[in-house]
């Protein structure tokens, strides 16, 4: 798919010409136009994932979408549906099971992880002609997305930022202040659930196009980042859409120009960023002051 | 044992000697990962052991890519980085945001490395990602059984030691650090001991399933009961189980992959779990002098 003079493209520091050059490839357009959806929606989506505390939630449900690809090639069936299945179906079992805490939760989640990744490497075992390796799945390839995936990628978006926008109200207040929000008949537990299966339809529509590693670095750290940065919502969620689309874009930028795979310049830009966010409460911290209140007690005693 | 005794001697798995390796290896990766498991659930920490069998995998590739040895590359990432997730959380307990942040961005490393050895060595095995990714229990030779079953007995031996004060830190920093308990130092070595165990179990299940390993006994484990000593010791039997289990299946029917029939008999121990009564309330945080 890639082109061959493409391999070795120039950097010329004549920045309209570069990308007027490096956007006559019909592959990098639609390269563009998929990362752009994927860093939008993830940064949304991420920024609820950071406040509560999920990551652990969001990179199983990213991970699954390996097994849903491998076992879709194996039954012949398109691998689109193996990864909303397994991506939807590994949210729903941490959502139902979950409950018991941050220990039972860790647990939990642990094993659906590995179970569900160990039934990927049986697929791939017994199906030897898998095309992509587990690593092309696992990391993801920018190069050859086609027109059709980036329209399904902007339907399912869509639909998960409508669902978002609608719960968003009260998940927020479930997130932030759980008991309370329960007392006000907020339904915790029915937001939990639609929150993860928001999630793993999410990661599903972006994980066949990005690598389930690109989704789960687009979702953890630009909102880390703004929420270092900023307690407030919206403003947060600003800042989070704006890190991933900076990092995502700057990240084709260089995948194009170097042989390096797109994953880890997108992560490394974004961790990038996020250390450098760390740094005004590093400095803070030294003059002794703003420092989190030490409550002694660790979190998940608060769970008991 | 008596599962082992069982089986008819000639045609017995026990007389391969790859077996054999992969059985002592395997025993005592298992037993240390059970402890090891113990402690991560209990502190929910799950996630960090998640975060830290990724770097086995980003330490592998970056050995092999820098042309050195893949297993001492393993084990240096592993320990260099959860001292790292140490140094960032919270008297030595890192947060969830924190462990995801730095760890998506050592998966990102670990693809740069990937292309890295594959581009730019002619005699790149192509298969060794997949290799350190889901483990070659069936593959080690003797020496390598040796070490592996050394180094795991030493993680069992260290966490045995520590268990009373890493309980007690565990359960109830405050009052632990108000006893003068080291904490924070306890913190620490426990991150080590558990990125040493990481880096050993990749060997057997590979690093994207060693999680199974170290959360789904432990899990079991502390749904089956409440009192601390008592999960810790049942975890690592039920690991040691699952981990016999495995292989044995995986030795009758040669196209399931061991490291897949590990991780089913886990999980299907802790589903299991899931459909008996669970115990009186959540875990205890009863105080651990008491057993």
């Amino acid at each position: 798919m890639l082109p061959t003079d493409a391999a070795a493209p120039a950097w010329s520091w004549n920045l309209i010409g570069d990308f007027q050059q490096m956007w006559s490839y019909p592959f990098m357009v639609n390269a563009f136009r998929a990362g752009t959806i994927v860093a939008v929606v993830s940064a949304l989506v991420g920024w609820f994932v950071v406040l509560r505390r999920q990551s652990f939630a969001a990179h199983t449900v990213s991970t699954v979408a390996f097994p849903g690809a491998a076992g879709a090639v194996l039954l012949g069936v398109g691998a689109v549906y193996g990864y909303f299945a397994l991506c939807i179906a590994a949210a729903l079992v941490i959502a139902v099971f979950r409950g018991g805490g941050d220990r039972e939760e860790s647990a939990l989640t642990g094993t659906v992880q590995a179970f569900l990744l160990a039934c990927g490497y049986l697929f791939v075992a017994l199906y030897k002609g898998l095309l992509e390796g587990p690593q092309t799945i696992l990391f993801g390839t920018f190069l050859g997305i086609t027109t059709t995936q980036v329209t399904v990628l902007l339907c399912v978006g869509a639909a998960v930022l409508a669902v978002l926008a609608l719960i968003g109200r009260p998940l927020l207040f479930a997130s932030t202040d759980p008991r309370v929000a329960a007392a006000r008949r907020v339904p915790v537990r029915g937001l939990s659930l639609a929150f993860l299966v928001l999630l793993g339809a999410a990661t599903a529509g972006a994980s066949q196009i990005t690598g389930t590693l690109l989704v789960f670095a687009l979702m953890v750290i630009p909102a880390a980042t703004a929420q270092h940065l900023t307690a407030r919502p919206a403003a947060g969620l600003a800042l989070a859409v704006l890190v991933s689309l900076t990092a995502t874009w700057a990240g084709l930028t260089a995948a194009y120009y170097s042989p390096y795979p797109l994953g880890f310049f997108v992560t490394s830009f974004a961790f990038a960023g996020y250390l450098l966010a760390l740094v005004p409460r590093a400095l803070l911290g030294l003059r002794g002051r703003t420092r989190r209140p030490r409550t002694g007690l660790p979190p998940l005693e608060a769970t008991g | 044992m008596s599962a082992l005794a069982a089986l008819p001697s000639p045609t017995s798995p026990l007389s391969q000697p790859f077996f054999q390796h992969a059985l002592l290896a395997g025993t005592l990766i298992a037993a240390a990962c059970g402890l090891v498991g113990y402690f991560l659930v209990l502190r929910a920490q799950v996630f960090t052991a998640d975060a830290l069998s990724h770097v086995a995998f980003t330490g592998a590739m970056a050995a092999l890519a820098l042309g050195g040895d893949l297993r001492l590359g393993l084990l240096t990432a592993t320990i260099a980085v959860a001292l790292l997730f140490g140094v960032l959380g919270r008297r030595a307990r890192p947060d969830d945001v924190v462990t995801g942040s730095v760890f998506s961005w050592l998966l990102g490393l670990g693809a740069f490395f990937v292309t890295l050895y594959t581009t730019s060595r002619s005699t790149a095995d192509g298969t060794a990602g997949v290799g350190v990714l889901f483990g070659s229990v069936f593959g080690i030779s003797a020496g390598q059984a040796t070490t592996a079953a050394l180094i795991a007995t030493g993680v069992c031996l260290l966490v045995l030691l520590a268990a009373r004060p890493l309980l007690f830190a565990t359960l109830d920093e405050a009052v632990a650090a108000a006893r003068g308990v080291p904490v924070r130092l306890l913190g620490y070595g426990f991150l080590a001991v558990a990125g040493v165990s990481a880096a050993e179990a990749t060997q057997a299940v590979g690093s994207l399933l060693l999680l199974g390993l170290l959360a789904a006994p432990a899990g079991a484990a502390i749904r089956l009961t409440d009192r601390p000593y008592r999960a810790l010791i049942l975890s690592a039997a039920l690991a040691v189980w699952e981990m016999w289990t495995g292989l044995f299946a995986s030795y009758a029917l040669p196209k399931m992959p061991p490291s897949f029939a590990i991780m089913a008999a886990a999980t299907a121990v802790y589903a299991a779990t899931f459909l008996l009564r669970r115990p009186v309330g959540h875990p205890r945080t009863a105080a651990p002098a008491g057993e």
